[in-house]
């Protein structure tokens, strides 16, 4: 007889060969489980991908939301710079781009060069018609309403009392703004409610085929049962076999995202917005093979377990 | 050693197996029962295995209710307590000596131990030649002495056999019955279940006769039939 701690390790040990073996010699099985279990990972992988792929959208589509002011032309530059100064403690802004009357005369210029009867006009006018344009940006889409309310209020007007700002194209485009915030908002709540259904669908997939396996070994567990093994000697083999399943499946699974995105990689970056999922794949290495080996653990040894209870009554 | 104390079974569909039954049995004896099917055997034993509960009376093993012991007692006196049954429940996945290990790896010996003592174990069962290979390389005889050699190797009290050779040709059934008898000689009480009226006249030890539920005849001589 042995000392219970050298007991612990001899049974710890004999466990996991135990389990190696198992998983070895039922060749045919095991190569269905991790089959099964590659789905299920894979699903989660791609969830992932398609998580950063909807932010990485969702960022840019933001980043081309802003609202410019324009000024009236007899503002003066440092009115606009006030008002500059003014708008960056806002909390809601990110940031203030300040668009001189002169660069919004370029700029208006260099747009309509081959439009010969404009720039006839603007000549004709002789003098720079164009206001200054102050560019803001919001920390968020809906925070825009806020910028534009202080900026029609009274924090925007001049010390006499005339304001000094000619429109806010906010007001003009807010429909259109409105209606932008919604999408992202519920492709947010979207994607996360799809992803969680499609994790449970294909765990439930995976511990099934895993529940299976141990239906096949139930007159085993009966025998070892009969011949005095303990709960923890019986069922401990089968945990094994699940961890190895699902880090055999995870690690196949991130060698088969290599090709996989490289293919993809052209076609994403040319749908969203410049979004390469092989690139995002290389950059994220660790952290998509922390999920995909975690979840793969995670569902074997649970599968393995919680099947297992049914079979150990005896 | 083994007492069974006025025990009845019935089971949740109103279907009596057994019926008020009394019996005792002796350290070092070799006791048969016997009895078509559906008299209630494999209940019986089922019993003395705690795997099942008896509806009423108590099953005794060494003094003690095997049916009052908690899940852990039950682990180590099933240890105690060498199974071989019909269809020979080899664990398919494990060589012979994986086999053989794994009842002793059960009840917590050490590697010493199980290196030195399984193929011990398969010469008494003359299968030492055999002990690499897998159970379904095996003839039916050789799984047999196998589950024997599995039930013998922790040194148990008693060996219980389940119709150890229902599923053999006569010269195997010999040779399983000649083993169980060499292990009853060196001191191991042995329940025999059998239909095999060859086997009950050849052994010429106690014969316990079941019918319906009930023991319909307890006879010392050793004879299948009451003439």
């Amino acid at each position: 007889m042995l000392t219970n701690r050298k007991l612990f390790w001899t049974k710890i040990k004999r466990i996991v060969k135990s389990g190696f073996f198992n998983f070895w010699r039922n060749s045919t099985v095991s190569l269905a489980s991790v089959l099964v279990m590659m789905v299920t990972l894979m699903a989660i992988g791609f969830i992932s991908f398609a998580g950063a792929i909807l932010d990485t959208s969702l960022a840019a589509l933001r980043d081309k939301i802003d609202v410019n002011v324009t000024f009236v032309t007899s503002a003066t530059e440092g009115e606009v710079l006030e008002i500059k100064s003014t708008l960056e403690t806002l909390p809601e802004v990110l940031l203030v781009t300040y668009v001189s009357r002169e660069e919004s005369l370029t700029a208006f210029k260099e747009r309509h060069k081959n439009d010969q009867s404009i720039l006839a006009a603007l000549d004709e006018l002789g003098e720079n018609p164009l206001g200054a344009v102050l560019n803001v940006k919001a920390r968020n889409p809906s925070q825009y309403a806020s910028v534009a309310a202080f900026l029609k209020g009274d924090g925007a007007l001049s010390e006499k009392g005339v304001t000094v700002i000619d429109r806010i194209n906010y007001f003009e485009n807010k429909a259109v703004i409105d209606r932008l915030s919604n999408i992202i908002d519920s492709a947010d709540r979207l994607g996360f409610a799809l992803t969680i259904l499609l994790v449970v669908i294909s765990m439930l997939i995976a511990f099934n085929t895993i529940r299976l396996t141990i239906y096949i070994a139930r007159d085993e567990i009966a025998v070892m049962r009969l011949v005095g093994a303990s709960m923890a000697y019986i069922q401990g083999p089968f945990v094994v076999v699940g961890i190895i399943y699902g880090v055999v499946a995870g690690l196949v699974t991130l060698v088969v995202f290599l090709p996989l995105t490289y293919w993809l990689g052209s076609a994403t970056s040319g749908f969203f917005e410049g979004f390469n999922i092989f690139s995002y794949y290389i950059r994220h290495i660790l952290e998509m093979s922390a999920i995909v080996l975690f979840c793969g653990v995670v569902i074997g040894s649970l599968s393995s377990l919680l099947a297992i209870r049914k079979y150990l009554k005896i | 050693m083994i007492l069974f104390d006025r025990v009845s079974k019935v089971y949740p569909d109103d279907s009596v197996a057994l019926e008020n039954i009394s019996f005792h049995i002796e350290p070092k004896e070799f006791v048969s029962i016997v009895g078509p099917s559906g008299a209630g055997k494999t209940t019986l034993l089922k019993l003395l295995l705690a795997e099942e509960i008896p509806t009423e009376g108590r099953v005794l093993f060494n003094d003690t209710d095997v049916h009052q012991l908690d899940k852990k007692e039950i682990n180590s006196f099933r240890r105690n307590v060498g199974m071989v049954f019909q269809d020979f429940r080899l664990l398919p996945n494990k060589t012979v000596y994986e086999n053989i290990a794994f009842t002793m790896e059960a009840s917590g010996r050490s590697d010493e131990d199980i290196e030195q003592d399984v193929p011990h174990v398969l010469e008494l069962v003359d299968l030492l030649p055999k002990i690499w290979n897998f159970p379904h390389e095996l003839s039916g005889g050789e799984k047999q002495r196998v589950a024997i050699a599995r039930a013998l190797v922790n040194e148990p009290d008693i060996i219980i056999a389940d119709e150890p050779t229902g599923n053999l040709d006569p010269v195997n059934t010999y040779d399983v019955v000649q083993i169980l008898k060499k292990i009853n000689d060196l001191g191991t009480t042995v329940i025999l279940t059998t239909h095999n009226k060859g086997i009950i006249d050849s052994l010429g030890r106690r014969v316990i006769a079941m019918e319906k539920g009930r023991i319909v005849r307890d006879d010392k001589s050793g004879k299948y039939f009451n003439n």
